[in-house]
C-alpha cells in the first residue's frame, strides 16, 4: 500500500483544480491519477503517484543529482578512469528470488 | 522505467558502497523509518553492500504493521454488518485482529472489496445510495491526503452513506519516541522520502538538533538508499547533525502545500496508538468536528474494547529496531504470510514478511 511510484503524465482532463486527473502510465500500464495536488504538473512530466494521487512532479535536474554526486566521486578516487556511462545500459542490481 | 532503473545500476551501487568503506572508521547505528525502505534493503541485499560496522535498523513505518488491534476488530465487526459494502486496500484484509481478520468475513459474505483509490470508495457510495459504505483509512502522511480528498469529496457532494474507519498516523512523533527511549541506539536516521513529500522535511529540524542525530531524507531505490546512507556517516563521522534531503527530486523543504491544506481541514493532530508499541501523543490523525459525521467509529457506535495481542508475537520489538526477524521462535515455522501470527508478516513493508520472503534461513 505504501508504495508510491514514478509514472508519465500522458494526458490529463477536468478544469476543476480538485477534479483534475491525468492518465499516468507506469512502464506500459496507465492509471488514472487525482492531480489535485499537483497543479503545475503538465503532459510529460514525471510524477510520484500514491493511491490514486499525485503527490509530486519529479524535478529532473534534481534527479540528476545523485548521478553527479556519483561522477564527483568517481574523479576523486578514480582519476584515471574513464566514466563515460555505458551506452547499452548498465546492469542492474539483481534481486533476490522471492522463495515461496 | 525512468527514474526507477538507473537507480538500479549495481556500478554505481557499488561505487557508493565503496566509498561509505571508505569513509567508515567506527561503527554506527542506522534506522530506516520506513517500511518501503526495509523491503528495499532486504529485496536488493543493500545491508550486505555495506562495511560490517553499519548496522541498518528496521523502523515502525509500516502503517499495516501499526494499526490497533481494536481498530481491526472495528473493522472487522463494521464489514460483517448485511447493510454495508466495506472497502480497504489490498494488504489490510489478511491482519489478524484478536480472532478473524477481514478476509474471514468476506469467505463468509460479507461485502468486503479493495480498491486502488479512496476516491474509489465514494464512488462506490455514490453508485450504492442504499448501502452503507465505509472506507478504512490507516496509512502514514503519504496516504492522508487522499483520504482527506475523499472525505472532502463526499462532503461536498452530500453523500450521507460514505464513512471512513479511520488510523492515520504519523512519522516525526515516532522518530522522537524511537529516540527518547532509554534502549534506543540510533544514532541517525534515514527519514522516509515519500512522507516528505507530502510534509516536506522543516518539522525533523528540531529533531535533529535535540537529538543530536543526522536526519536524510531519502527516497526508495537501491542507489537513493546507500547515497541516504553515505550521506549519514558522512555526518557521524565528522560529528555533525544536520538534516539533508537525498531525495530531492521529489522532496521540497515544504513538501506538498495543497495537500497539507486538504488535510487540516478535514484531519487533527490527535494521540494514537501503535500496535506493539503503545501510545504515542499527537501521533495520529483524527476527524475535526465539522467531518464527524464521516467518522465510521461514530456511525456505528462502536465501543473501545481492549484486546491482548497475542503473547507469541514479538513484532513490537521487531517494530522499534530493538530485535531482527529471526530472532522471533515463531518466524518462518508457526507465522508464515500464509498463516501470520502478527501484522507484521502480512505487509509487504512488515520487516517479517519481507525477511521471509528474501531471506528466510535454508534448512541446514
Ligand atoms: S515472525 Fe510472526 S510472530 Fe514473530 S514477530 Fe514477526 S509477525 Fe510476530
Amino acid at each position: 500500500m505504501c508504495l508510491a511510484v514514478p509514472g508519465k503524465i500522458i494526458s490529463i482532463s477536468g478544469d476543476d483544480p480538485l477534479e483534475r486527473t491525468g492518465k499516468v502510465d507506469f512502464g506500459g500500464i496507465a492509471r488514472e491519477a487525482s492531480l489535485a495536488y499537483v497543479p503545475e504538473a503538465r503532459v510529460g512530466d514525471y510524477v510520484i503517484v500514491h493511491v490514486g494521487f499525485a503527490l509530486s512532479r519529479v524535478d529532473p535536474d534534481e534527479a540528476a543529482k545523485v548521478f553527479e554526486h556519483l561522477r564527483e566521486m568517481g574523479e576523486l578516487s578514480e582519476l584515471n578512469e574513464s566514466n563515460e556511462p555505458d551506452s547499452v545500459g548498465p546492469p542492474t542490481i539483481p534481486e533476490r528470488r522471492a522463495r515461496e | 522505467m525512468k527514474y526507477i532503473d538507473e537507480y538500479r545500476d549495481a556500478a554505481l551501487a557499488k561505487k557508493l558502497a565503496a566509498e561509505i568503506h571508505r569513509i567508515t572508521t567506527r561503527p554506527w547505528t542506522i534506522m530506516e523509518v520506513c517500511g518501503g525502505q526495509t523491503h528495499a534493503i532486504v529485496r536488493f541485499g543493500i545491508d550486505e553492500l555495506l562495511p560490517a560496522q553499519i548496522t541498518l535498523i528496521h523502523g515502525p513505518g509500516c502503517p499495516v504493521c501499526v494499526t490497533p488491534i481494536e481498530i481491526i476488530d472495528k473493522a472487522i465487526a463494521i464489514a460483517a454488518r448485511k447493510d454495508v459494502i466495506f472497502t480497504s486496500f489490498g494488504d489490510m484484509l489478511r491482519v489478524p485482529g484478536s480472532s478473524s481478520d477481514l478476509l474471514s468475513v468476506k469467505a463468509k459474505g460479507g461485502d468486503v472489496r479493495i480498491v486502488y483509490s479512496p476516491l474509489d470508495a465514494v464512488k462506490l457510495a455514490a453508485q450504492n445510495p442504499s448501502k452503507e459504505v465505509v472506507f478504512f483509512g490507516v496509512g502514514f502522511e503519504t496516504t492522508a491526503p487522499a483520504t482527506a480528498m475523499a472525505v472532502y469529496q463526499a462532503k461536498q457532494r452530500g453523500l450521507r452513506n460514505f464513512s471512513m474507519l479511520i488510523s492515520h498516523v504519523l512519522v516525526p512523533p515516532a522518530i522522537e519516541a524511537v529516540l527518547s527511549s532509554p534502549q534506543s541506539r540510533i544514532q541517525a536516521f534515514l527519514a522516509a522520502g515519500h512522507v516528505c513529500t507530502v510534509m516536506g522535511y522543516e518539522e525533523y529540524i528540531p529533531l535533529a538538533a535535540k537529538y543530536r542525530v543526522p536526519i536524510v531524507v531519502t527516497g526508495f531505490e537501491p542507489l537513493d538508499i546507500l547515497q541516504g546512507v553515505l550521506m549519514c556517516v558522512r555526518q557521524l563521522e565528522t560529528g555533525r547533525a544536520k538534516v539533508e534531503n537525498q531525495y530531492s527530486r521529489s522532496v521540497r523543504a515544504e513538501g506538498n502545500r495543497p495537500a497539507q491544506e486538504i488535510m487540516t481541514r478535514v484531519f487533527e493532530v490527535i494521540p494514537r496508538k501503535w500496535r506493539g508499541v503503545g501510545e504515542i501523543p499527537r501521533s495520529g490523525l483524527g476527524f475535526r468536528e465539522a467531518y464527524g459525521d464521516f467518522d465510521a467509529e461514530r456511525r456505528f457506535q462502536l465501543e473501545d474494547q481492549a484486546v491482548n495481542e497475542p503473547a507469541d508475537c514479538l513484532s513490537g520489538l521487531v517494530l522499534q529496531g530493538l530485535i531482527k526477524p529471526a530472532a522471533c521462535p515463531a518466524f518462518g515455522t508457526r507465522c508464515t504470510p500464509e498463516h501470520p501470527l502478527g501484522a507484521t508478516m502480512v505487509s509487504s513493508e512488515g520487516a517479517c514478511a519481507a525477511y521471509y520472503r528474501y531471506r528466510r534461513p535454508q534448512p541446514a
